[in-house]
């Protein structure tokens, strides 16, 4: 009897440590892919004027790539917090969608779920987009989770600790934000290959620097959102009097 | 130099908001799943943001100043030159960053 529980309790262990396993293999490309990202946060965190150290505390606890960047920037600049929570809102919006199809339901137990809707990033989306993904085990979808989070640690913290050792005759590393930022938005054009949306969100941001450079980010994005909202209006609006 | 316990705010705030974002929609799943005004919305979003974060990130940059423009036009081109020709996320960004700290680091000194 006791040996028969025994033998089920090590079956359990090796279960787990194969499924830690595939997520492992699963999440490595990811992890690779998001070096020179990591690296670059490092080094932008040092030039910004912060202590190394803060660099992978903010990656440990915003966990959130692209918002971590615009962060940087706003804390350096000292902004208003207000304006830190209206543009993680806006910029992180997108990740509203990613319930749709996470397998929330095979992770079992509060903490755990607590886990991994905070480490829901857009890699973890894109590595559980796929249908057999709602078969797979709690401990295979945290541990690619937990793998991506520990890699991303660890990359913002070597950046800067790199950063620091980069002369000060060197500038311009900022510009590394810029092709971020411009690299993900022809991701994003892919999408739907439509010129009008990038064009209105141009002239927003435009409009937005003219009317106030400090607090550009927040009137373009709020400009760009009401647009969204009002071209959606306008089209149910125009399909019903039809 | 930054009053730590201001960044420690600003770190709390956004990772809180972006929490909040992820696990909110598991809760109230149903209405926002099946909302047509979502998905006209979240199809539209995600490029609309990094083009205006992209222009955001060049504020700085004085359109009609050669030495300022120049650099700029220049690693844009090669950004997202490369980023069609390639696909290659890690390259286009590399090659555009190497660029412009080149062409502003040479102005510079």
């Amino acid at each position: 009897m006791q040996v028969m529980e025994m033998d089920t309790a090590s079956d359990a262990s090796t279960g787990v440590r194969e499924e830690i396993a595939a997520g492992w293999r699963a999440v490595l490309p990811a992890c690779v892919a998001v070096i020179p990202l990591g690296l670059a946060l490092g080094v932008l965190v040092v030039h910004s004027g912060l202590a190394w150290w803060w660099a992978p505390v903010l990656g440990a606890i915003v966990f959130a790539g692209t918002m971590e960047f615009l962060l940087v920037g706003l804390l350096a600049a000292a902004a208003p917090l207000a304006q830190i929570a209206v543009s993680t809102l806006l910029v992180n919006f997108r990740h509203v969608f990613y319930a749709i199809s996470f397998p929330l339901h095979r992770v079992h137990g509060a903490g755990w779920k607590a886990y991994s809707t905070f480490a829901l990033t857009d890699e973890a989306y894109a590595l559980t987009v796929k249908p057999e993904s709602a078969e797979w085990s709690r401990a295979r979808i945290v541990s690619i989770q937990a793998f991506f989070h520990l890699a991303w640690v660890v990359c913002v913290a070597v950046g800067a600790g790199v950063g620091s050792l980069i002369p000060p005759e060197v500038v311009g590393l900022e510009f590394a934000v810029t092709a971020l930022f411009v690299v993900l938005g022809l991701e994003a054009y892919k999408v739907r290959r439509s010129l009008p949306i990038p064009a209105l969100a141009v002239g927003c941001a435009i409009l937005a620097a003219l009317v106030s450079g400090e607090n550009m980010l927040l009137i373009a994005m709020g400009m760009f959102a009401a647009a969204l909202v009002g071209s959606y209006v306008f089209a149910a609006w125009r399909s019903r009097s039809v | 130099m930054s009053d730590p316990w201001y960044v420690l705010s600003g770190i709390a705030v956004s990772a809180a908001m972006t929490w909040a974002l992820r696990a909110a929609p598991f809760a109230m799943l149903a209405p926002i799943r099946h909302s047509a005004l979502m998905a006209h919305i979240g199809e539209r979003m995600p490029v609309g943001m990094m083009v205006i974060l992209a222009v955001y990130t060049l504020r700085d940059t004085d359109p009609v100043v050669a030495a300022s423009a120049g650099p700029a036009v220049l690693a844009l081109a090669i950004t997202i030159g490369l980023h069609l020709w390639r696909g290659s996320m890690t390259l286009s960004i590399f090659a555009g960053t190497a660029a412009y700290v080149l062409v502003t680091s040479v102005i510079a000194a």
